[in-house]
């Protein structure tokens, strides 16, 4: 494969251009995801009600393909009911990480299959992934 | 080095012939691993294929031929660090396998509240057993500091040293930034106090001649791998005056002299502090990656790596908004840098794309990463067999990463 198929052109405008970026003013769920060994470190904040993600934010640095699949993952995660981003979270990890599946019906974040084929850079495109899943399990404490 | 010897060392790389996504290879990774000559890798095979034998208290042939072949690279190992009597060979793993050694050994001998100093651009092998000291004996670790061209603050160092400081642990060559450390100096003060120093060789064997005698290092670490020998295989050469103070760390076979249940002999030094048996072949072609060196020579591998690294600091500090990190004047085989906007990560998978091997990430230096407060380098590392076409495609390649991110 082709090195810019994994660069492409909807990878590096949402790198450039992150959407939901930044931390909002109020939150009930967050969590922070970090890889020591390249330095990637997200910060993901969720408003849940009634088991409803009814809006998403994360801010942070790293390389153009995490930063790419956090921000498709809030596009594509926001007004979802808990049970299907869980899902979602489960189609994209396991295809990312045991290869089954496919990413076809979950949209733009088809863009990301390609980084199945650079195991190096896989962490890169589940971090913000794995810390959403934490998040939606950690209330902001009191 | 004229353009038909280099030519002729290349074709000692069979590697350097690769493809790599379509291009041919540029290897400029060589703080990470160097590449192996031919002849390494042949002295390895031919050991398994005519000479596999267990060394030490054979009486048959091949084992007495082995261990004759072992032994010899121990004083290989002393006639390439310019060493005498004074100094012994004893084979480790690796670097990280000779300081651990030091700390667990030497360091054992240290009292609570005792000092060891390291500088703030270690390795995390030069880092990491110490903090395990630290908590195993309640010694203190103290960090010399460095300023923002990489230089260590010499002054600073000395300013560290009291009375309970038992070690000075520093590195010759920082594999993330490619300072040289002036170990004379270092040296000097260390020892104007009679504290021993260690110096982490990892990065310096292969580019810089180096005279224990001369500088007086007590202990010195370094790999086969990163001097074109194999991995595995690495040495901790140190005063005979400093190993009889210090117990073995492992006990086994063929570090002993005499085994009873109530009391076991240990053998002599080196012996004793190389418990199992060792990586022959290994230690045999560490021995030919000498030789090799040697054949080229390493005052010309400076001479000619020298001029390397310049031209590509010149042709890098030509490209716009790149940055070099770490910038003293005296600096050998390693250019780290960070460019505008492009995470190192994606500088290396395009890089990659077009053949060009370069290491991205922390370097195992996270404390240096932290000082520039950036979250990694790229860094292209050179060997004597890179050439300046290498260094105008690592130039042009990132040219390509700047245009894909424009």
């Amino acid at each position: 494969m082709n090195q810019n198929e994994l660069y492409q052109q909807v990878i590096l405008s949402h790198n450039k251009s992150p959407k939901n970026f930044g931390k909002p003013a109020t939150f009930t769920h967050w969590a922070e995801g970090f890889n020591p060994l390249c330095g990637d470190h997200y910060f993901i904040y969720l408003t849940i009600e009634d088991d409803v993600i009814k809006n998403v934010f994360f801010e942070g640095e790293g390389c153009a393909i995490s930063k790419a699949s956090a921000s498709l993952m809030t596009e594509s995660l926001k007004n979802k009911t808990i049970s299907d981003v869980e899902s979602i979270i489960k189609k994209f990890h396991d295809y990312m990480t045991l290869s089954q599946g496919n990413l076809k019906d979950l949209g733009k974040i088809s863009v990301l299959s390609g980084v199945k084929d650079y195991p190096a850079r896989i962490k890169c495109a589940t971090i913000s992934w794995h810390t959403m899943k934490q998040a939606i399990e950690t209330p902001v404490s009191e | 080095m004229d353009k038909n010897i280099l030519a002729k060392i290349r074709e000692d790389f069979p590697i350097l012939g690769t493809e790599v996504n379509g291009y041919s290879l540029v290897y400029l990774d060589n703080a990470a691993t160097t590449l192996k000559p031919k002849y390494v890798i042949d002295r390895l095979s031919k050991h398994y294929l005519y000479e596999t034998s267990n060394i030490h208290r054979g009486v048959h042939f091949l084992s007495q031929q082995a261990t004759t072949y072992f032994e010899e690279v121990r004083d290989k190992v002393k006639s390439y660090l310019h060493g005498d009597s004074t100094w012994e060979t004893i084979f480790t793993k690796g670097t990280t396998g000779a300081i651990n050694f030091v700390a667990q050994s030497f360091g054992s001998i240290f009292n609570s509240g005792d000092e060891v100093i390291i500088s703030q651009m270690e390795h995390h092998s030069n880092i990491v057993p110490w903090q395990m000291l630290r908590d195993r004996k309640n010694i203190v670790l103290k960090v010399a500091q460095m300023d923002e061209r990489g230089i260590l603050d010499l002054e600073h160092l000395e300013s560290l040293i009291t009375e309970k400081t038992k070690l000075v642990s520093i590195t010759y060559l920082s594999n993330a930034l490619g300072t040289i450390n002036p170990v004379d100096k270092i040296v000097k003060i260390a020892h104007s106090k009679n504290i021993p120093v260690l110096i982490d060789a990892a990065q310096a064997i292969a580019h810089i001649t180096i005279d224990v005698k001369k500088l007086d290092i007590d202990f010195i670490a370094f790999s086969a791998h990163k001097m074109f020998g194999p991995t595995g295989v690495g040495v901790l050469y140190a005063k005979k005056q400093l190993l009889e103070k210090m117990p073995p760390i492992e006990g086994g076979g063929d570090m002993i002299a005499s085994v009873r249940f109530d009391k076991t002999i240990y053998n002599t030094i080196p012996y004793c502090f190389e418990a199992g048996t060792p990586d022959i072949a290994g230690v045999i072609a560490l021995g030919v990656a000498i030789d090799y060196i040697n054949s080229i020579g390493l005052k010309n591998i400076e001479e000619y790596e020298h001029k390397l690294l310049q031209y590509a600091t010149q042709k890098l500090s030509e490209i716009k908004n790149l940055r070099v990190v770490g910038t003293s004047p005296n600096k050998s085989s390693v250019i780290s840098f960070v460019l505008d906007g492009i995470h190192p990560h994606d500088v290396g998978s395009l890089l990659d794309s077009k053949g060009i091997a370069v290491r991205t990430g922390h370097h195992c230096a996270q404390p240096v990463m932290e000082f520039f407060k950036i979250p990694a380098t790229t860094r292209a590392s050179i060997s004597f067999y890179n050439t300046k076409e290498d260094i105008d495609r690592l130039a042009d390649g990132i040219l390509y990463v700047q245009s894909i991110f424009e």
